[in-house]
């Protein structure tokens, strides 16, 4: 069936089956392959991207369900010049990443999760990435990147 | 994980979902946001011949106080529901739990009427129907009826709808009182080992337990208790009659009943009982 | 100024942030096949027939395959010490031995059709007895190998003196799980292989350790080594479990060589947790011995390790717990013996700590309910038997000789850090309170040890003419940052920006050598290695300086802040890296080059003291993570950035192994967690920020004094959060809570506390 999104301010069209989910669409047939692929139920958030705007698991939305919407990926995030934007520059300055795996999905739920509460407290930070795993980092510096983006407060350490 | 085929239809009105369930039988699947039944698809664990999206139809997405009602459309998304002023002003105890489910990305995307429909026992949204006195509005071929929350929870993932049928609202009746959510899992995004949701409302105190059985239910020993006088402690103690939790790694039947009668005091604490 | 134990922020990070790495799976292969497996369904069973026909009939597959197919020799031995009778084959053969232990290879024009075409290959199984739970396989009752005539694989025994405990006033003995763990690294396992138009077979693989693979597939497959390149991109983390070839490996190898297309397969995470190795799963018992003061004197721990159903590095985890049997403390008598036996379940292999957190569980854990028997405070007790900052290097009872260390000074410093007398003194109020959220305090002093195993490493430092550094290193970084750690090491010594820097590793063809990363010594050995080439190349730059200026080889120094090379007293006239390099192949046609196989100088024990503070619900059992302070010493520090972002994910790991983690079966060997919707893998949601500190004592044993820090995290936390629950229902007569420490368990452990609860599992002297 043919299937048309905006991905990253670009028109895609393409002829995909039915069972094509929004992941597999964004990494094998447009091939964007920065949003990655943690689990098979929902849990770890390492497919995150943005659907009009908003936070969701692209492991578990049809590529179908996504056509006529908005899609962003991690490599629509930089500015217009290149440079890192607010939350991938606190990401390299808090160590907010290891493998790297995770960080796409951790960086769009962040981004999404700022865009709802400009202002977090680390507990909002904690909770509102309840949904995103990630194995090396303890989260320490995840939540630290988060709240460095936001401009709020530094941790207490 | 990859999907067994199917082919996908996106419904453009309720009767045209109706129509297409009718004519495709128990091939065909309603999709709302996905979130029940993808995860299922994926691991293969269900494999219709064809999916009805309805997510698009916008006009069941919609929160809205109506003759002493909160009614609350059921493709309107977790997310929309948690933040709804008039879900918070009318019916906060719905609003709480609908931000309580899943994570926030699940909360995006998943829709209330695709989690009641779904029929888990587990799920934290039907303990809050079932509390608050809620009912179901859904329509089929022969057109709109309305069923008590109490009636539609048939058993394990099992629901009252024919399959011809679509969930089309949810409704609460107005409720401001005090209330009380308490659900113990082991981390933050799982499913309820146990929950308990107590809420004061104009024909008394409901009760409900998550995860006590193969239905979300209420605690009826409990809310009997408390209208004959009983204070919430003592009232509290009878949070396990009429149960029959299922028991794995996460808790015996012991527990889950231990527990139950815990966080009903402790529901029943927080919501002034 | 030294750029050392600055806090360099990554060089690798922009890419991932901007466009995500390059993983296996994000590779371009164009014509690529996609290779996936059917998997056991049955723990233990004979294979009656297996029917590929429907398979092999569907359009788009190209290729399927069973062991027979295959004529690949088995996995082999673990060093020569596990049984010869239980190797894996390539795929199943015969007899299946875990649920998911591969039995057919589909090779298919895509990953929808190789997906459809599992479901068609038909199994017949003829069920055999499960052996899930290592005491009963121990007793041999039922074997998985019956030609081996039984299921132990591998054992040790350091000690046997009948008197160990005879002198001691006061003896206490503990039964403790250390409950098997998935590492869950959120890349799961993952190749791709084609064939070159030169004939070689280029292999591109998420692992930790890439010349291990060239090797094993040029052994497997028959091939010529240099007619191997492996090249690993980046990889999503391994925590040790990558540090091995799998079956997997070898069958997508042989794929590509066999169909002459390039190969790709990529594990589902349902997959990955019953094929990727698991970790811990030992069963231990402890006794300890000592006096009512509160010194202790003896110490014996029992292993009974789990190796999953074919052993693989997890069979030999006893041999490093016994390394570090009596941890950081000053015992005299100390005894070790274990037993590795085979049950029907995923094979164990290393995961971070692979074998000494085990052992610093089991003491850490058996030291506080010592102290909680002679009624001393546990900070008291530990106190009184660490080792002393001028007893290095120590040698303890089980022979391993610890090389430097001040353990007192990060025990009062975790205490100082945590406000131990106020904690405690707030736990006093809340005791008297009764309220149903206690608070618990657990504490663990560590030593362990890394860069454990006998290799050596690989580094290179070549000088372009254009003034630009290559790098090459043999460790194959995952996460751990080595493009920006030993960038900082190079400029160091040669004064070049780290901009001007390339660090290339994990290419089997550009890095000749390498024993990978594992075992937290990268750095140590890794890092050493780079910075010895790099001294070298200083070296060589000033012999070829020497020449140029027509001046004496000891009167050219190098100039660090403008990177250049000039003759003492006249730095205006000076020569650049490029220039020098330039004159290098002017001479001789070789490049300005130093390349170093460092030999291993034998390992380092990092040590510390973790302070774990816990809230537990005692109507319900929950446990609240409050604070975690971890004090760890792993000698000098290069950047607290990085070495921070070891601990901080080490302590996540270890506290979610006593909180949450468990890998589960039933009875039948049917995994119950195999999902991470069911295995409790910790997130954000259950984890406060870490408060960490570094003590840095040098070691004398590398030029960088540096000791590991990949592992301290895991090994020093899990035992302070698993003593913090325990300590925080010790007023309601409870002894001991298993791991991990869930709600079930903590409830189950309260209400099982009965008056007679401190004479249960104790013997006293006279009363044995």
């Amino acid at each position: 069936m043919k299937v048309a999104m905006t991905v990253n301010g670009t028109l895609e069209s393409h002829d995909v089956e039915a069972r094509t989910l929004l992941v597999d669409y964004l990494r094998n047939v447009v091939g964007l392959t920065g949003t990655n692929i943690g689990c098979d139920t929902t849990s770890c958030g390492a497919c995150t991207v943005l659907l009009n705007g908003q936070s969701v698991k692209s492991c578990t939305v049809l590529a179908a369900q996504a056509a006529g919407d908005d899609i962003t990926t991690i490599e629509g995030l930089a500015l217009e010049d290149g440079r890192l934007n607010p939350v991938q520059q606190a990401f390299q300055e808090c160590h907010g990443l290891q493998c790297g795996y995770c960080t796409p999905g951790m960086v769009m739920a962040i981004t999404s999760l700022l865009t709802e509460n400009p202002h977090p407290t680390e507990e909002d930070v904690r909770v509102g990435l309840e949904g995103n795993l990630c194995r090396c980092t303890g989260y320490h510096n995840i939540v630290a990147s988060a709240l460095a983006a936001s401009g709020v407060v530094e941790m207490h350490q | 994980m990859i999907p067994a085929s199917f082919d996908y239809v996106r419904a453009e009105s309720v009767d045209e979902a109706i129509g297409l369930l009718s004519e495709h039988g128990d091939d065909a699947k309603l999709l709302a946001g996905g979130h029940s039944l993808l995860p299922l698809m994926k691991l293969r664990l269900a494999q219709p011949a064809m999916l009805i999206d309805i997510g698009h139809l916008r006009e069941l997405s919609y929160v809205k106080e109506e003759k002493g009602y909160v009614c609350v459309g059921a493709l309107t998304r977790h997310h929309d529901l948690a933040n709804s002023l008039v879900a918070r002003a009318s019916a906060p105890v719905l609003a709480h739990v609908a931000g309580q489910i899943g994570d926030p990305q699940v909360r995006h995307r998943g829709t209330i009427g695709g989690s009641i429909a779904h029929g888990d026992p587990a799920s934290d949204l039907p303990a809050a129907l079932l509390a608050l006195g809620g009912s179901l509005v859904v329509q089929g071929p022969n057109g709109i009826r309305e069923i008590d929350a109490n009636d539609f929870f048939l058993s394990f993932f099992e629901v009252a709808l024919t399959p011809e049928e679509v969930l089309i609202e949810v409704r609460v009746p107005r409720s401001e009182g005090q209330w009380g959510f308490e659900k113990l899992t082991k981390r933050a995004m799982d499913w309820a080992i146990v929950g308990a949701l107590a809420v004061r409302t104009s024909n008394g105190v409901g009760v409900a337990l998550i995860n006590m059985g193969p239905v979300p239910m209420h605690a009826r020993a409990v809310e009997a208790a408390l209208a004959s006088g009983a204070n919430a402690s003592d009232a509290a103690q009878h949070a396990a009659e009429g149960t029959e939790p299922s028991a794995d790694f996460n808790g015996s039947v012991a527990y889950r009943r231990h527990v139950a009668k815990v966080l009903v005091g402790r529901a029943l604490k927080t919501a002034g009982v | 100024m030294s750029i050392l134990g600055n806090r360099v922020v990554r060089r690798e990070d922009p890419k991932f942030l901007t466009v995500g790495g390059t993983y296996v799976a994000d590779l371009d292969l164009p014509g690529s096949v996609y290779l996936t497996f059917v998997r056991s369904s049955m723990a233990h069973a004979k294979l009656l027939s297996v029917d590929t026909s429907g398979a092999k009939a569907m359009p788009g597959v190209v290729a399927v395959y069973t062991n027979d197919d295959l004529g690949i020799a088995r996995m082999p031995t673990i060093m020569g010490m596990t049984n010869e009778a239980m190797t894996q084959p390539m795929l199943a053969s015969g007899t299946v031995r875990y649920v998911g232990e591969p039995i057919v290879a589909i090779v298919a024009e895509s990953r929808e059709i190789a997906a459809d075409a599992l479901e068609a290959v038909v199994v017949e199984y003829e069920p055999l007895t499960v052996v899930i739970d290592p005491a009963e396989a121990r007793k041999d009752n039922d074997l998985l190998f019956p030609d081996a005539g039984t299921n132990t694989t591998f054992t040790l025994d350091f000690g046997g003196d009948e008197a160990l405990f005879d002198d001691c006033e006061v003896v206490v003995e503990l039964t403790l799980i250390n409950q098997r763990v998935a590492p869950c690294p959120m890349e799961g396992r993952s190749a791709a292989a084609h064939m070159t138009k030169d004939g070689r077979l280029e292999f591109n693989s998420a692992t930790q350790a890439p010349h291990g693979v060239r090797d094993g597939l040029a052994g497997f497959l028959g091939l010529e080594p240099d007619k191997v390149h492996v090249v690993t991109p980046d990889v999503g983390g391994g925590f040790g479990a990558k540090a091995s070839v799998y079956p997997e490996d070898i069958v997508v190898g042989w794929c590509a060589v066999h169909l002459g297309r390039p190969v790709r397969w990529t594990e589902t995470r349902s997959e990955s947790m019953l094929g990727l190795g698991h970790g811990r799963a030992q069963l231990q018992h402890v006794r300890m011995g000592g006096t009512r003061g509160g010194v202790i004197s003896a110490y014996r721990i029992d292993v009974l390790q789990d190796c999953g159903a074919y052993p693989a590095f997890g069979a030999v985890l006893p041999f490093m717990t016994r390394v570090m049997t009596s941890g950081p403390y000053k015992i005299p008598k100390a005894e070790f013996g274990s037993v590795s036996v085979v049950t029907n379940s995923t094979p164990t292999t290393a995961y971070r700590g692979a074998g000494r957190p085990e052992a610093t569980a089991a003491i850490e854990r058996t030291m506080d309910v010592f102290a909680r028997e002679i009624e001393m405070d546990p900070a008291e007790l530990r106190r009184r038997n660490l080792i002393g900052k001028d007893e290095f290097p120590y040698t303890t009872p089980t022979e391993t000789v610890y090389d430097v260390g001040d353990y007192h000074q990060a025990l009062e410093l975790a205490l100082e850090v945590a406000g131990y007398d106020e904690l405690r003194a707030k736990q006093a109020r809340r005791r008297a309170s009764g309220d149903p959220i206690q608070i618990g305090i657990g504490l663990s002093c560590y030593v362990e040890i890394t860069n454990g195993l006998p290799d050596g490493e690989f580094g290179a430092v070549e000088v372009r003419p254009d003034g630009k550094i290559i790098v090459r290193t043999g460790t194959s970084p995952h996460g751990q940052g080595h493009v920006t750690a030993w960038s900082m090491l190079v400029a160091e010594q040669m004064g070049v920006p780290i901009e001007d820097i390339e660090v290339i590793y994990g290419d089997t063809d550009v890095v000749p050598r390498g024993a990978g990363t594992m075992g937290s010594r990268s750095l140590q050995i890794g890092g050493a290695a780079v910075n010895q080439a790099a001294v070298d190349v200083v070296e060589k730059a000033k012999d070829l300086a020497a020449d140029l200026f027509e001046a004496d080889r000891e009167d050219i120094v190098l100039d660090k802040s403008n990177a250049s090379f000039h003759v003492i007293g006249t730095p205006a006239v000076s020569k650049s890296w490029g220039e020098l390099a330039k004159a290098a192949v002017a001479k001789d046609g070789n490049p300005l080059f130093a390349e170093v196989d460092l030999a291993s100088p034998g390992p380092t024990f990092p040590f510390g003291t973790h302070i774990s503070v816990v809230e537990v619900d005692v109507e319900t059992g929950k446990v609240t993570l409050l604070r975690h302070i971890a004090v760890d010493d792993a000698g000098r520090i290069l950047n607290p950035l990085l070495a921070e972002g070891q601990v901080h994910g080490g302590i996540a790991q270890g506290v979610a192994q006593a909180l949450l983690e468990e890998v589960v079966y039933d009875p039948d060997g049917n995994p119950l967690t195999s999902t991470f919707a069911d295995y409790s893998f910790i997130s954000a949601a259950e984890l406060p920020s870490f408060e960490t500190r570094f003590t840095e004592t040098p070691t004398p044993i590398n030029a960088l004094g540096a000791k590991g820090i990949g592992e301290s995290g895991t090994i020093g936390s899990t035992p302070a959060l698993h003593n913090a629950v325990c300590d925080a229902v010790a007023h309601l007569g409870v002894r001991h809570v298993d791991m991990p420490t869930t709600p079930i368990r903590v409830w189950n452990a309260i209400n099982d506390a009965a008056p007679h609860h401190d004479a249960k599992n104790t013997t006293k002297k006279g009363g044995r």
